[in-house]
């Protein structure tokens, strides 16, 4: 069972969102339906996998148990990272949702192929955006069942 | 082959369901029907018939190319492991999101999944209304909130 966090967080999702005012929104929105969550900021594609990888600044940061992945991103765009997390032992086995304004069905065709969990279309509506969270959370962190931490077994902290 | 409309109003949504116990074939196949009554549900039985199925072999061939799968793991002949490796393997299965539907809540067949590709694991319910809360949980979350990747793709990259 995890520990939770000194903020009594416990679960732990990474967005990958180069938007200011988006990851703004995700949080609100994350706060409301799953106090539970923290989620943890990559403005960029370099940057989530460093955060993954656990290198530099991100020595210590927790493997997700979920990750949130923008496609169009600066440096290192979304489809990269899916691919790079996908092949790659230990991290293939993170959910790994597409969150994108794209409905663009190479988009999708692409994601799937590359082994993303799910692709998931961003609304541009607050409330649609809400409750699209809340979707989120209320499948994948309360019904699905997720993998652990990983072969070393962290706790996160 | 018919091509799919990328339309909010989604066209019927293909279901093969991989089981092979009746009662639970019976009750998946209600509880979606009546979440989604724009579904068309198929089953399988065992994984060999799953994969002649999927790739329109021998009576099946032509067998709806699913949008979604439900995957049971312990199925004779073929096992659900066997029958997601083989989807995942294939460079025109892979893409179908593809969901582990199994009584086993055991953690190492959580691992074993995902490092499998499944899209997802699931615990199948032993109460009926829990049961019945899950599927209208999987129905509203990935037959009507996510994007599934569609036929059109399929129908211009076959044959």
């Amino acid at each position: 069972m995890r520990i939770p966090r000194k903020d009594g967080t416990n679960i732990e999702v990474l967005l990958v969102e180069d938007s200011p005012g988006d990851v703004r929104l995700t949080q609100e929105a994350f706060h409301g339906a799953n106090p539970s969550v923290h989620l943890n900021i990559a403005t960029d594609g370099v940057e989530a996998m460093a955060f993954l990888r656990n290198e530099g600044a991100y020595t210590h940061a927790p493997r997700p148990d979920l990750i949130l992945l923008d496609l169009n991103m600066p440096r290192m765009d979304g489809r990269q990272v899916l691919a790079q997390i996908k092949q790659h032992g230990v991290l293939k086995t993170i959910p790994t949702v597409s969150l994108t304004t794209s409905d663009a069905e190479a988009d999708v065709e692409k994601s799937y192929q590359l082994q993303a969990n799910c692709y998931l279309r961003k609304p541009v509506e607050l409330e649609v955006f809400e409750r699209l969270v809340r979707s989120i959370s209320d499948f994948w962190l309360t019904e699905a069942r997720l993998p652990q931490q990983g072969p070393a077994g962290e706790q996160s902290n | 082959m018919q091509i799919l409309n990328r339309a909010t109003d989604r066209m019927t949504i293909e279901v093969l369901l991989v089981e092979d116990s009746p009662g639970d074939v019976r009750l998946t196949k209600e509880a979606f029907l009546e979440a989604n009554a724009g579904i068309h549900m198929s089953v399988a039985p065992d994984g060999v018939e799953a994969m002649a199925f999927l790739n329109r072999h021998g009576r099946y061939s032509n067998a709806p190319r699913p949008d979604f799968i439900l995957l049971d793991l312990n199925l004779p002949k073929m096992d659900g492991w066997e029958v997601l490796a083989r989807i995942k393997s294939d460079a025109s299965l892979r893409t179908i999101p593809t969901v582990i539907l199994t009584t086993s809540e055991a953690q190492e067949d959580i691992e074993k999944s995902y490092q499998l590709q499944a899209n997802c694991f699931l615990n199948k319910p032993v109460l009926f209304e829990d049961f019945d809360s899950l599927v209208k949980s999987i129905n509203t979350f990935w037959l009507k909130e996510a994007t599934l990747p569609r036929q059109m793709v399929y129908a211009l990259s076959s044959d």
